[in-house]
């Protein structure tokens, strides 16, 4: 059975290069960067090397880059961070109801003492409103955060026009970027963004790394403490390995990016037009314009989600629906009930998201087996069956 | 033939799982990899004990600890999904949860309100796991499902029709919790644990080295983390913003003196003798509840031995005629031994002709369900039994075979 990897917004596959850019990180080039010997120095410069490879990517400084965890310490340490070092007797704090659980649960952990959260809501393409974001803004308001690319649906904010407001009355301006860095174009100034997270993992780098930019100036209290890694801005020895591999992901990404970009749309706009004409009842959801390149969410009535990616699964086909719950069950899609879908179409609502490596033949081998699972899940579904008798 | 089996982690479903696996149902030989896609693991997330943390002690976060008592418990999804890694088949966890709280825990809460001692166990198996399970199966290419209950379904090969019997262990048979099932069902159903009884189950899970052969029994009703129900209820109830209010009312004697007061009939059931909150001279125990007077009645334990009552929703899953009184024997609730009887059958006749297997989709479509019929019975047990309780499931066999079954509305 051919398997088709159609779920790169969840994790991508690491690419060759990095592979082997990460491989003497291993055995060889082991010492901690902070060490003073030739081992230390060893991986000190490729830290810095890594560093000036993602700052490239986003147009920022390397001294502004500071490695992490991943995308979701980078978002904790920007909401937290700001919060905790801002001065006032009350913070307000500005996001969206589309965002990741990294920053939405983030936002909700840190909304007591003083602390409050304004969730702005997305139009019904999945983008917000850059005037709501206005309307919600406080006197005490110390930061906006709204993600550059929904996850699930693709769709693109315009952080372009929420950064001039945010410099305006001079409110930091963090985004979450994990979806678009490496897909699309990312430039800190010209976007107007204080704080920026990313991950590794999404660009086909490995898993257990990202960054968290943070512009010059900018005052944040640091999430953990420890050592005098990062200049101080993020202790604990750093992942040297996966770091390595972070940056020459970057350095692909920003090489292959026109490339991929237009390779991926196309075969994406294939797989969508190619489910729109052969599944009856089936719709895009989401803006079909300002979306990344790799994403399509769709629809398909009288169908249950969660089902559907199984009985996909089973046939070779991995996509997904809304989040995983702890036990790895499907939970409700908030993002997809926050863009005005009924329960029925959140839960009847699928994600294909492509990469980099994703072949014409995955997209033939998906195409192939997706109607005629839309077909059985739909003979099961009593509500079609009715539908069906009244049309 | 594809199978979708229910893994709840617990060394049955787990057993069942993995002869399954060995035997493949439709008797080709089990080799290779070519047998294995055709068992689907499949775990149901129902509840998550989280949302009432108030009654998970101190921790409060429903991970650590045995997993025994907890439904649902990550750590029972673990353990499941360890079984399906080391039989090598699919495994994925579904979430019913919306479905489980409207169909079994709410009806639950609100059973035990109107003074009934209801039976969720019977209620889930009938909504969920042959109801929304089922409809799973056949979305993802099963044409089957199997759980570990030690039950047995046999083809009547004359009538076609599917019969539903005792486990051969008695001391573990499950069948009182099927009585819903409808032919649909029951000719979708594989029961693996059936003939074998519960030391055999163990021996094989062990032989086979099962990740969880040696894993403790689960007791209790699942969801209910604590073994206080009265808790959960009146958890779920805040939680709900539903406020119990001021229930109190009174406890009186059969002879109708009142003996003291009661703080809501939720607190009680038919049969309990602890707890009533006075001392008298000789024991006294519940007798029955009375809801629409909010009253507890109270008396000694030979007033407990009823002889008839009336059975609501009946399901019959051999046919009967109407009106006809079978001769039989009912339990009256899990631990219960099957008593003769003489059951009348009153109401529209529940049964439903025999169903083949490819009519499951269209019954399921047509929005079919079990123990949702106008069907009721009243079951005249020859000797008296001791606490007919309301709620609880009436399970009417032949021997071995189950006739069918309701639940418990009214002691007469």
């Amino acid at each position: 059975m051919r398997r088709v990897y159609l779920d790169n917004n969840a994790t991508t596959v690491l690419a060759p290069e990095v592979f082997a850019a990460m491989q003497p990180f291993w055995l060889e080039n082991y010492g901690n960067a902070s060490s003073i010997h030739w081992f230390g120095q060893k991986a000190k410069a490729a830290v810095e090397t890594a560093r000036e490879q993602v700052a490239k990517l986003i147009h920022a400084r390397p001294s502004e880059i500071v490695f992490t965890s991943g995308g979701t310490e980078a978002d904790n340490a920007s909401l937290v961070g700001i919060v905790e070092a801002a001065r006032g007797a009350t913070k307000h704090l500005v996001t969206t109801a589309i965002e990741h659980h990294a920053v939405l649960h983030t936002a909700k952990s840190i909304e007591k003492n003083g602390v409050t959260v304004s969730f702005v809501r997305a139009g019904a393409n999945g983008i917000v409103d850059p005037a709501d974001i206005e309307r919600a803004l406080r006197p005490d308001t110390v930061l906006i955060s709204v993600m550059h690319a929904n996850n699930e649906l693709g769709a693109i904010q315009p952080l372009e026009e929420i950064g001039r407001l945010a410099r305006e009355r001079d409110i930091y301006f963090h985004t979450d970027a994990v979806q678009s860095v490496g897909k699309i174009p990312v430039d800190v100034e010209r976007l107007g963004l204080d704080l920026l997270s990313l991950s590794a993992h999404k660009l086909h780098g490995p898993k257990g790394v990202g960054v968290l930019y943070i512009r010059k100036g900018t005052i944040l209290k640091p999430l953990i403490h420890g050592g005098h890694d990062e200049r101080d801005r993020r202790p604990g020895t750093e992942n040297v390995t996966g770091i390595v591999g972070l940056g020459k992901a970057a350095e692909l990404a920003r090489e292959h990016m026109a490339e991929d970009s237009e390779r991926m749309a196309a075969l994406r706009d294939r797989l969508e037009e190619g489910i729109l004409s052969k599944v009856p009842l089936s719709a895009v959801n989401g803006d079909r314009t300002q979306r990344l390149p790799n994403t399509a969410n769709l629809r398909f009535d009288y169908i249950e989600g969660e089902g559907f990616v199984i009985a996909l699964d089973l046939r070779g086909i991995a996509c997904s629906t809304g989040a995983a719950c702890s036990s790895g069950a499907v939970e409700p899609s908030h993002v997809l009930s926050a863009i005005g879908l009924r329960p029925d179409q959140a839960r009847s609502s699928v994600r294909f998201s492509l990469s980099r490596y994703t072949a014409a033949e995955d997209i033939d081998a998906a195409l192939e087996v997706i109607p005629a699972t839309v077909e059985r899940l739909r003979a099961v579904s009593p509500h079609y069956k009715k539908a069906a008798i009244a049309s | 033939m594809t199978t979708a089996i229910a893994m709840s982690g617990g060394v049955d479903s787990s057993t069942a799982a993995a002869l399954l696996v060995e035997n493949n149902p439709d008797g080709s030989p089990a080799t290779a990899s070519d047998h294995r896609s055709r068992v689907i693991g499949l775990t149901m997330q129902l509840w998550n004990q989280r949302r009432l943390p108030g009654l998970l002690g101190t921790e409060g976060d429903g991970v650590s600890g045995h997993a025994s008592a907890r439904c649902c418990s990550l750590d029972d999804v673990y353990d499941a999904r360890r079984v399906a890694d080391f039989l090598k088949i699919p495994y994925y966890v579904v979430n019913f949860q919306e479905r489980f709280e409207a169909t079994v825990v709410r009806p639950f809460v609100d059973q035990y309100l109107a003074g009934e001692t209801p039976i969720p166990c019977a209620l889930c198996n009938t909504e969920i796991k042959f109801e929304q399970f089922v409809k799973t199966a056949l979305e993802i290419g099963a044409e089957r499902i199997a759980t570990g209950h030690y039950a047995r379904v046999r083809q009547d090969q004359r009538t076609g029709r599917y019969q539903l019997l005792r486990g051969v262990d008695a001391t573990k048979d499950q069948s009182y919790f099927l009585f819903g099932l409808t032919q649909e069902q029951l000719s979708r159903s594989l029961f693996p644990l059936g003939e074998l009884t519960k030391e055999q189950v163990r021996a094989i899970a062990r032989d086979l080295n099962l990740p969880v052969a040696e894993k403790p029994e689960s007791q209790e009703i699942c969801f209910v983390p604590t073994r206080s129900y009265r808790d959960f209820i009146e958890a779920y109830l805040a939680e709900q913003g539903r406020t119990i209010g001021d229930r109190a009312g009174e406890i009186v004697a059969t002879d109708g003196r009142t003996l003291g007061e009661h703080q809501g009939v939720h607190h009680y059931t038919v049969g309990q003798r602890k707890g009533l909150g006075f001392a008298t001279g000789e024991p006294l125990y519940v007798i029955q509840i009375d809801p629409a007077q909010n009253r507890v009645v109270v008396g000694r334990d030979k007033e407990l031995f009823r002889k008839r009552f009336i059975v609501r929703d009946v399901n019959w899953i051999r046919p009967v005629g109407q009106g006809e009184t079978i001769k039989a024997q009912v339990k009256i609730r899990n631990k219960h031994t099957a008593a003769p009887a003489r059951v009348t059958v009153d109401g529209a006749p529940a049964f439903r002709p025999a169903h083949r297997a490819e009519e499951v989709t269209a019954a399921l479509d047509a929005g079919l369900k079990t123990g949702a019929t106008t069907a009721t019975a009243t079951v005249e047990f020859l000797e008296p039994q001791r606490a007919i309780t309301p709620g609880q499931a009436a399970v009417v066999y032949d021997g071995d075979e189950l006739f069918g079954g309701g639940w418990i509305a009214r002691v007469l």
